[in-house]
């Protein structure tokens, strides 16, 4: 692979200034940049290892009741903390939906959120790809296949973003706290990732070099923990991205809905929060109808590409399928198979 | 070498106490604590890096690389193009033997399919060597690539290895016109793609006049005639060490030319150099199981009994070279009909090679046949087992012959009382869970050939009693060094642990062929024959040794037991091997053996391992997602030498066969002939939270004609009859014949 500059920094100041540099990324866990980079897709100048800055590898509890998730967590840590899994347990579901148990072990949130497409075309450098580089056309467009998004493309590129956790986090109200140059602010998770439009090399809202330092969900998120769902549709039972998933939550109060929410993933080309349902929900009572009108409202505005127009009907029902179980109340205990639609069998039965 | 006389076919041998225990891997300690070496687990001294650089077009021609820059990279030794071409003693056409193919050592600037070799670079260091491939930025001039069935098909040589395209018996116009009622179905299986967890791999070093090769092969003594005939060597130089691959499935016996390049290299630079194929160079040069579209026609009678099968193939083969998957033999292997027709004809890709992949020809086979069963049985409202019985074979569909042994029927019989299959409904989408999940039951017949290739061994017992084998035994996480040796034990009259077995290196005697299933069977009767000429030996002497206390037994009557001789008839008198060789002035006794099916017995039988695959699988009824709650296996395979490695090979292959239902399959991109999913992530096979509950049962079987070891094979059965027992299960669950692999879940939904 292409020589590159290795730099370490210690602190996020030194970070920042080695990160802004022209051909410099970011390397957390490796997972994404590291294959990408196998493929000749990534060619780094210069490697700024962010793992060993300080303080961004834990989560903090806020006196309000919400949580900040330093970047550099690992998705598995996150997902394993009983109180984390407990508050905000669609979050904790995608989480361990995603990827592979090894993978989520290396995986950081921060590199989750950051993550690139899954599209084939980006990953090889031999195929036109306007996403890796601007103006070399969409080798996608005209091609028969399942992955490409429903939501939100546009001519230049029909790329889906990848995450699970981010769409739980969409649903959730996340923040994402970004460090730069210009100093440090903050990013509604649902405005963190751009629609391709005519331009989708920018895939994030991030500048040169800036960084995401952490993730914090507000209190209020955590009144959902009692009816919180991810459900996702994919190929094989792990360690496959989801063709089509759903986030959704809700609050419960005297059998009537006070509030909803509803995101959904391997539509678009960002973790996709579906307001319009939502706004439905609230105030209707929990029940199929309502839920299978909503979902579908939600994917009212959807075109279909060659060979996916079947996501949008499917996505209409996971929507209301996940809306529904999480009526029916988050289970007791992590699903044996996260965010699987089979119930699975106890582990070693 | 003495003369081989295998026992008459109908005494089968009596086996120790060691064959039929469920022993743990020999080799066990060594792998999980990472001591078994692997090819690329090799660094000698000076060794250099090498890394193939391949096409990333389908079809056309390479008109520029940039070998300046490249070379000029910092670390970079030397690269390779078709204008430095290292020499071959052959033309890279020739093909040495039966089992090579065509493959490609940069001859010229042609492309035939992605992921074919057009250079090679050669650097101190793997990072180097990678980024000098990058640099080299090969340029293209591409043509439209051929792909996909709906090209002119053609009718090719042969198909598989050396099977006729077309086999027939009876008049099937006759059958089918005079049928009660027809059914026609086509299947389409996708091309496959070898993912072994351990990609080809080559360490080679020229040293005194010899070539030594660390590489995973399935057959060391033809991989190292092979490399000897293309690089013009005596065999006897080519001196090849594989004794673990990490997973061959049929990919790692024939020579490869990515391999070639890397011996010539290390020839041309005079060091040790490394070439270990990258993740997605596993998706072209190193063969894959080609893609079918089979057509298979079936006439009943009012009682729902065949009339006739008509099994055609339409595979899909390379564009500059031919192997047909020989998909229609399941035709010739499975139901009885009067009238049975399996036929062939190609399709020319521009994809690389086809060949073999665990269960060639029967997976495919099997996964088509097994669908079209079930339509008929639903056409003839029978239950999906009842039609199988009532189709059961008695003799060789094809051929006639009487099998050297089939307990199929038990195997239907056992594993439908394992599974529950009483009392499932005829019509589809009848049962569901209390979670409101279709669920659906089918059941798909498995049948795999029992092949023999030849084999040689060699034992030797030593002063102390203890014995050692030697062959060019490989293990390719089937288990074949415990159950070598266990077989060894027995033929030698100790146990386990006093017999060390000596393998992995090619110039020991011939191991023969991990493949066909057929390993255990050869190279077991070899290692069989090779104890039992030693102990033959051992007996002379001490029947001839007036001191000895079975002085005049003569070598029939004694039997070798827990490292004594007893004389047969009395079995006070007794002897050790050691006290038998230290008189005898001996510090070692050596007998050799070969293992090779007799001459004639294929003539009077037919060889098959037969099983029967029930699954039990749940559809979500609005989203389509499938998932196998549980399959059970029931397999009759002759004498099972070792039942834990058995099961494993077993539930092993009917894993796979839920991959082949629903995970596996190489996207080709039609426009470019190019493959989208060429890597681990991408590329699907079964995870373990996709096979929740596999059972294997193993129905007794006594061959007294397969081979004197009454040993049939398990490594690819399981495959056969899983993948169509799963998508019949899916009809069964939701009304939906869903007829095209792997089977996805937007097929299933009512939209
Ligand atoms: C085979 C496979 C299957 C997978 N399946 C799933 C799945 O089903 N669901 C799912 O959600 N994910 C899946 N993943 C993706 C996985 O979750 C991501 O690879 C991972 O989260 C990335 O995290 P990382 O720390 O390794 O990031 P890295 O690889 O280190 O970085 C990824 C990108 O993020 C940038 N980056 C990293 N940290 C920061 C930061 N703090 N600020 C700014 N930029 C940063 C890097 O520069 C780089 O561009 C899969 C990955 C693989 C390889
Ligand atoms: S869809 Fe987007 S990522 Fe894929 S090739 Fe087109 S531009 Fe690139």
């Amino acid at each position: 692979m292409k020589s590159f500059d290795y730099l370490r920094p210690e602190t996020l100041a030194d970070a920042i200034a080695a990160g802004g540099a022209p051909g410099a990324a970011y390397l957390a866990g490796g997972t994404n940049l590291v294959d990408l980079m196998k493929t000749g897709a990534a060619v780094p100048d210069r490697i700024v290892d962010i793992t060993r800055l300080p303080g961004l590898d834990r989560w903090e509890w806020l006196d309000d009741g919400g949580l900040r998730i330093g970047a550099l967590v690992r998705n598995s840590d996150l997902a394993h903390d009983v109180d984390v899994a407990q508050t905000f347990p669609a979050m904790a579901e995608a989480l361990l939906s995603g990827a592979s148990g090894q993978l989520r072990n290396a995986a950081t949130v921060g590199g989750n959120l950051m993550q690139a497409t899954r599209c084939p075309f980006f990953a090889d450098p031999t195929s036109s790809c306007n996403r890796r580089e601007a103006g070399s056309g969409c080798a996608a467009q005209g091609l028969s296949a399942r992955a490409f998004a429903v939501l939100g493309a546009s001519e230049a590129c029909i790329a889906t973003h990848p995450s699970d956790f981010c769409v739980a986090l969409a649903a959730l109200g996340a923040m994402v706290e970004v460090a730069g140059p210009d100093g440090t602010r903050a990013v509604a998770l649902t405005d963190f990732h751009r629609l391709p439009g005519a331009a989708p090399q920018t895939t994030t809202v991030l500048k040169p070099g800036e960084l995401v330092t952490a993730i914090t969900l507000p209190a209020a998120a955590a009144g959902f923990r009692r009816h919180a769902r991810y459900l996702k549709l994919r190929d094989r039972t792990s360690f496959a991205f989801a063709l089509v998933s759903a986030a959704a939550m809700l609050r419960i109060e005297d059998g009537i809905i006070a509030e909803a929410r509803l995101a959904f993933g391997g539509v678009a080309a960002k973790p996709w929060r579906a307001l319009d349902a939502e706004a439905a929900l609230k105030g209707a009572r929990p029940d199929a109808d309502a839920f299978a009108t909503a979902a579908a409202r939600a994917l009212e505005g959807a075109a279909a590409t060659a060979g996916n127009g079947f996501k949008i009907p499917l996505a209409a029902r996971i929507g209301a399928r996940a809306l529904t179980l999480a009526a029916a109340g988050t289970p007791a205990e992590m699903p044996v198979l996260p965010g699987s639609v089979h119930l699975g069998e106890p582990a070693h039965a | 070498m003495p003369d081989v006389t295998p026992l008459p076919a109908a005494t089968p041998i009596r086996m120790g106490s060691n064959a039929g225990q469920p022993r743990t891997r020999a080799d066990g300690l060594l792998k999980v604590t990472g001591r078994a070496t692997y090819a690329a687990d090799n660094h000698p001294a000076g060794m250099a890096q090498a890394v193939l650089v391949t096409a990333a077009i389908a079809r056309g021609r390479v008109t520029a690389m940039n070998v300046e820059a490249a070379r000029a990279h910092p670390g970079v030794v030397e690269v390779y193009t078709p204008a430095n071409r290292p020499e071959l003693a052959l033309e890279p056409d020739a093909k040495p033997s039966f089992f090579s193919k065509l493959t490609e050592t940069l001859q010229d600037d042609t492309v035939r399919y992605e992921g074919q070799p057009i250079a090679l670079v050669v650097a101190e260091t793997l990072e180097a060597a990678t980024e000098a491939a990058r640099l080299l930025a090969p340029q293209y001039a591409a043509e439209t690539a051929r792909v996909g069935f709906d090209l002119a098909p053609y009718a090719p040589e042969s198909v598989g290895f050396g099977f006729p395209i077309e086999m027939s018996k009876g008049d099937i116009a006759a059958g089918l016109s005079e049928a009660a009622s027809t059914t026609e179905t086509v299947v389409e299986t996708p091309p496959q793609y070898h993912n072994a967890m351990e990609t080809h791999a080559i360490v080679a070093e020229w040293k005194d006049g010899k070539l030594y090769l660390d590489t995973p092969t399935q057959a060391p003594g033809m991989s190292a005639a092979g490399f000897a005939a293309w690089l013009g060597l005596d065999p006897a130089d080519v001196v090849i060490r594989s004794p673990f691959l990490g997973g061959g499935f049929g990919s790692k016996a024939a020579v490869v030319g990515a391999f070639l390049l890397a011996i010539q290299a290390a020839k041309l630079l005079d060091r040790p150099v490394k070439l270990a194929l990258a993740r997605h160079q596993m998706f072209g040069h190193v063969f894959h199981r080609g893609a079918t579209r089979q057509t298979i026609k079936l006439g009943m009678d009012a009682e729902g009994r065949l009339t006739a099968i008509d099994h055609h193939t339409t595979a899909v083969t390379a564009a500059f070279e031919e192997f047909i998957e020989g998909a229609s033999g399941a035709a010739r292997t499975t139901y009885a009909a009067p009238a049975i027709r399996a036929s062939h004809d190609g399709v020319r890709n521009d994809v690389g090679v086809p060949g073999a992949m665990r269960a060639p020809g029967e997976a495919s086979g099997s996964a088509a046949l097994e669908i079209a069963a079930d339509v008929a049985a639903e056409a003839a409202g029978l239950d999906p087992l009842e039609f199988r019985l009532r189709n059961y074979a008695e003799t060789d569909p094809m051929s006639g012959l009487p099998y050297s042994s089939k307990a199929l029927r038990e195997c239907y019989a056992e594993g439908a009382r394992e599974f529950g299959w009483a009392g499932r409904p005829l019509a589809p989408r009848q049962m569901t869970d209390d979670a409101g999940m279709l669920v659906g039951w089918g059941v798909g017949t498995a049948t795999f050939p029992c092949p023999m290739f030849g084999a040689e061994a060699r034992a030797t017992l030593r002063a102390d009693g203890t014995a050692v084998i030697e062959t060019a035994l490989i293990d390719m996480g089937q288990g074949s060094w415990t159950a070598m040796a266990q077989i060894a034990a027995d033929s030698l009259g100790l146990d386990v642990e006093q017999v060390e077995i000596r393998g992995g290196v090619s110039d020991l005697p011939d191991s023969g062929v991990a493949g066909g299933s057929g390993y255990t069977a050869t190279l077991g009767l070899a290692i069989d024959n090779a104890g039992g000429d030693t102990i033959r030996q051992l007996a002379e002497i001490a029947s001839s040794d007036p001191d000895s206390p079975l002085h005049g037994t003569g070598n029939t009557r004694v039997v070798a037991r827990g490292g004594r001789l007893y004389a047969q008839d009395d079995e006070s008198r007794s002897e050790s091997y050691a006290d038998i060789l230290a008189r005898a002035g001996r510090e070692t006794l050596s007998g050799e053996g070969k293992g090779a099916r007799g001459e004639n017995d294929a003539n009077d039988h037919s060889f098959q391992s037969h099983g029967a695959v029930f699954a039990e699988v749940k559809v979500d009824p609005d989203l389509g997602q499938v998932r196998v709650t549980r399959l059970v296996g029931a397999f009759a395979a002759g004498r099972i030498i070792n039942p834990r490695m058995v099961e494993s090979q077993l539930s092993g292959g009917m894993i796979w066969g839920i991959s082949f239902a629903l995970h596996e399959g190489a996207e080709m991109d039609p426009r470019t002939g190019r493959i989208l999913n060429r890597d681990f992530g991408e590329y699907h096979v079964s995870v373990n939270s996709d096979a929740p509950s596999v059972k294997v049962l193993t129905i007794p079987e006594e061959d007294a004609f397969v081979n004197p070891l009454g040993v049939k094979g398990v490594g690819e059965i399981g495959v056969t009859g899983t993948a169509g027992a799963i998508a019949n299960a899916i009809w069964h669950a939701t009304g939906k014949r869903v007829t095209s692999y792997p089977i996805r879940l937007e097929e299933l939904l009512d939209l």
